[in-house]
């Protein structure tokens, strides 16, 4: 393909300028980025190498703080926990998110798909802390859900499920459940409406059940969308603060303790902020390291 | 498109250097200038002039005190104004380094002060004290809030100031005593089991007392038991990190066991590990329990609230006759080392301490003990209140020399990081008292060497 001199020059022309532009347009943005991510990301990992109390001197400690990672037991349980929460921030909301979704598609005409859609997605839109605060009195010794047993003659049962030991965890991870269901639900919906509908003609004319179209249709199209609202999650689960904080504030006795919070633990409260640096470092490469195969996982199949 | 990954490259390598830039050197202030810990000279007249004075102030929310004592110093000294910040104790906690260097107030409610010290963040008070003549005092009134050169506690210069001292101990609910024939306070620890037990067996709630998510209130009935058993000053010399004190000794083991006896028996709400200091208060007030472990920073509530139906008495020494000690801390409030106004604000606290009205308040609104000399005006008291009962209970710990700073105050994370996991361990059953002692031990270890 040959093409004109002289078109060839104009475009050399313009190139510089249209690129120097388009960095123009950029600037205001990568300003942002730059002082609000990348700046903090850098000094992050600075800090991490540091003995240091954010204010005064600071030692050169190299890799002593990633040591201490893994050999303070304290610091590993809270990573055993996020792993915990994986379950009930991901698998609980993207399976029941699948059902759900099912669910509201076959019902999808009558108004009652609306009501369930606007219900679960809820959640998403109340703030955190306020879920929180609310969940917080359901499940304490005198909320809902200890009402709830003692009504049906399983007194037994009741119990402060967010200060004993045994429950805190799975408890924190119940309102997590609540609160991402909608967002699975919502996704995997969105993704089912772009399925073709003759697929599941063709399924049914074949003599297909609800049960094989969901298994043969529904859920290899949304592959993608499963890959999507998986990685959301275990994000959401890794990287856990809001909700722990207010429920339990990693209590009782460090058995609800997170990464998240035990991060800032250490540079508020304790003032070490080269091992809550390093922490921090540690849960990013930790979130990447889960979240990158899940990526490779969906994106693949679906070529 | 031969350009392209060049610039993008160039820039990303500019903007990458731009920001090591910042980053080579070693984070914080690694000078070797301690200016904020020389010596203080005498000061010779602090005041607050004529002139017009903005002071700014940083306090803790939930309490009227400092609000109302501002609030009377502004009308008797009409040209000084505030500019008052407000927080939860927790949050001024975590704030309190970077707000004391970067945005300094003049004055300050403070948390633990040692690590504040040793980051030359605290003015030294000694100047001021020699001019208004806090050195005279009850030299206990200010022993806490002196910091040595070596970040021990109890002696050195003075960086903080009380605006009055608190006395904790146990409130009880009469009508609920009565119900079980408790007709006066128990004398020993052997008389106080023996109620506990006999409100059980009543079927009353005997305790009450916060335990939940990041609070480790047992550790009020903890240190209580170990002051019956033990020495109040070695417990002192623990919080205040003198060399060589460790707060794993036999007589504490005997309290932790004790602590450990009552857990086990059910004299605690069984939901203690979930309840906060909130709740605990409500219940009380809504007469669900006989006692809790609290401080006379609640007797103008609790006169209030229950007014004729809350007493209060100190801790019963473990053998008949006994030592009596308690908790007993200045309400600490401290001046940053860049204050702009520090003269005047040291002048405040000084009319706090000594001004008719300003002791009033301290009184009424605070429930506590003023500060200031032994022989100064005290506001009267209605008798029967528990006001009048904190404030007695004053008296006694003074006689026996008996006043302790608090275990949580040892270091600045000791609370949140041992005492607070560990006793909602023991709680749940969930660890033993020795290992409990052993474990706060060691971290205390840490934290002190850092």
């Amino acid at each position: 393909m040959s093409v004109p001199i002289t078109g060839r020059r104009a475009r050399r022309a313009r190139r510089p300028r249209a690129a120097w532009l388009g960095w123009l347009f950029a600037l205001p943005a990568i300003l942002m980025y730059a002082t609000f991510v990348l700046r903090p990301l850098v000094l992050t990992v600075q800090y991490s190498f540091y003995d240091w109390n954010g204010i005064g001197a600071s030692t050169w400690v190299g890799l002593d703080n990633y040591r201490r990672i893994f050999t303070d037991s304290e610091l590993f349980a809270t990573i055993v926990h996020a792993f915990e929460l994986i379950v009930f921030f991901s698998f609980v909301p993207v399976l029941l998110g699948l059902f759900v979704a099912a669910t509201i598609r076959g019902i999808a005409a009558s108004r009652l798909a609306a009501v369930a859609r606007t219900v679960l997605f809820l959640p998403q839109v109340i703030p955190l802390v306020a879920a929180g605060i609310m969940w917080s009195w359901l499940l304490s010794s005198t909320g809902l859900a200890n009402e709830l047993l003692s009504a049906v003659g399983l007194d037994r049962l009741t119990r402060a499920w967010l200060g004993d030991f045994g429950t805190a965890l799975p408890a924190v991870g119940l309102i997590g459940a609540w609160v991402l269901v909608g967002l699975c639900t919502l996704l995997l919906l969105a993704g089912m409406s772009k399925i073709d509908p003759s697929l599941y003609e063709a399924a049914r004319l074949d003599g297909a059940g609800p049960v094989r179209e969901f298994f043969s249709i529904t859920l290899p199209s949304l592959r993608q969308e499963i890959g999507v609202s998986v990685t959301v999650t275990v994000i959401a689960a890794l990287a856990s603060f809001d909700i722990v904080y207010i429920a339990t504030q990693g209590g009782p006795g460090n058995s609800t303790m997170v990464p998240g919070l035990e991060i800032y633990y250490l540079a508020f409260s304790e003032r070490e902020i080269g091992m809550a640096s390093a922490l921090a470092v540690a849960l990013v490469l930790l979130v990447l390291a889960v979240v990158l195969p899940i990526q490779r996982l969906t994106r693949d199949g679906s070529r | 498109m031969a350009h392209g990954p060049t610039r993008r490259s160039l820039l990303a390598t500019f903007t990458l250097a731009t920001l090591f830039a910042g980053a080579c050197s070693a984070p914080g202030d690694n000078s070797d200038s301690s200016a904020a810990n020389a010596s203080a000279a005498p000061v010779t007249s602090a005041t607050c002039g004529t002139g017009p004075v903005t002071l700014k102030g940083y306090f803790e929310t939930g309490f009227a005190l400092p609000k109302s004592l501002s609030d009377e110093f502004t009308k008797q000294y009409p040209n000084v104004k505030w500019d008052i910040r407000e927080d939860q104790f927790a949050v001024i906690t975590q704030n309190a380094p970077r707000v004391l260097a970067d945005d300094p107030p003049d004055l300050m409610r403070l948390p633990q002060v040692s690590e504040l010290v040793k980051d030359g963040l605290l003015k030294n008070l000694d100047g001021y004290a020699q001019a208004f003549g806090w050195d005279k005092w009850p030299a206990s009134q200010l022993e806490q809030m002196r910091v040595s050169s070596t970040g021990q506690r109890g002696d050195g210069p003075l960086y903080a100031m009380g605006l009055n001292f608190s006395m904790t101990g146990i409130f009880y609910n009469k009508k609920m005593a009565a119900q079980i024939g408790m007709t006066k306070p128990p004398a020993t620890l052997a008389e106080l089991d023996d109620l506990l037990q006999k409100a059980k067996a009543a079927g009353l709630t005997p305790i009450n007392q916060f335990n939940g998510g990041a609070t480790g209130g047992l550790a009020f009935p903890l240190q209580n038991l170990m002051a019956a058993y033990g020495e109040a000053g070695a417990i002192n010399d623990w919080i205040f990190q003198k060399s060589g004190a460790t707060i794993d000794t036999p007589t504490n083991l005997q309290a932790t066991q004790h602590l450990e006896k009552w857990l086990k028996a059910g004299y605690f709400a069984d939901d203690i590990n979930s309840q906060d200091y909130a709740t605990m208060m409500s219940r009380f007030i809504g007469g669900k329990n006989l006692f809790i472990f609290d401080g006379d920073w609640e007797s103008g509530n609790l006169d209030k609230q229950m007014a004729g139906n809350v007493g209060f008495f100190l801790m019963p020494s473990a053998t008949a006759g006994g030592k009596q000690a308690a908790m007993s801390a200045p309400l600490t409030y401290g001046i940053s080392s860049k204050a702009k106004n520090a003269d005047c604000a040291a002048f405040f606290l000084n009319w706090v301490a000594t001004n008719q009205q300003a002791r009033d308040i301290a009184v009424k609104v605070g429930g506590s003990h003023p500060m200031g000399p032994s022989d100064a005006y005290m506001p009267a008291v209605a008798a029967g209140t528990v006001t009048a009962g904190t404030l007695d209970a004053g008296a006694t710990i003074g006689k026996d020399n008996g006043a302790m700073d608090f275990i949580a105050n040892a270091t600045g994370a000791i609370y949140a990081k041992s005492w607070t996991p560990q006793l909602q361990k023991l709680a749940a059953g969930q660890q033993t008292p020795d290992a409990l002692l052993k474990s706060v031990q060691k971290d205390y270890e840490t934290q002190v060497k850092n």
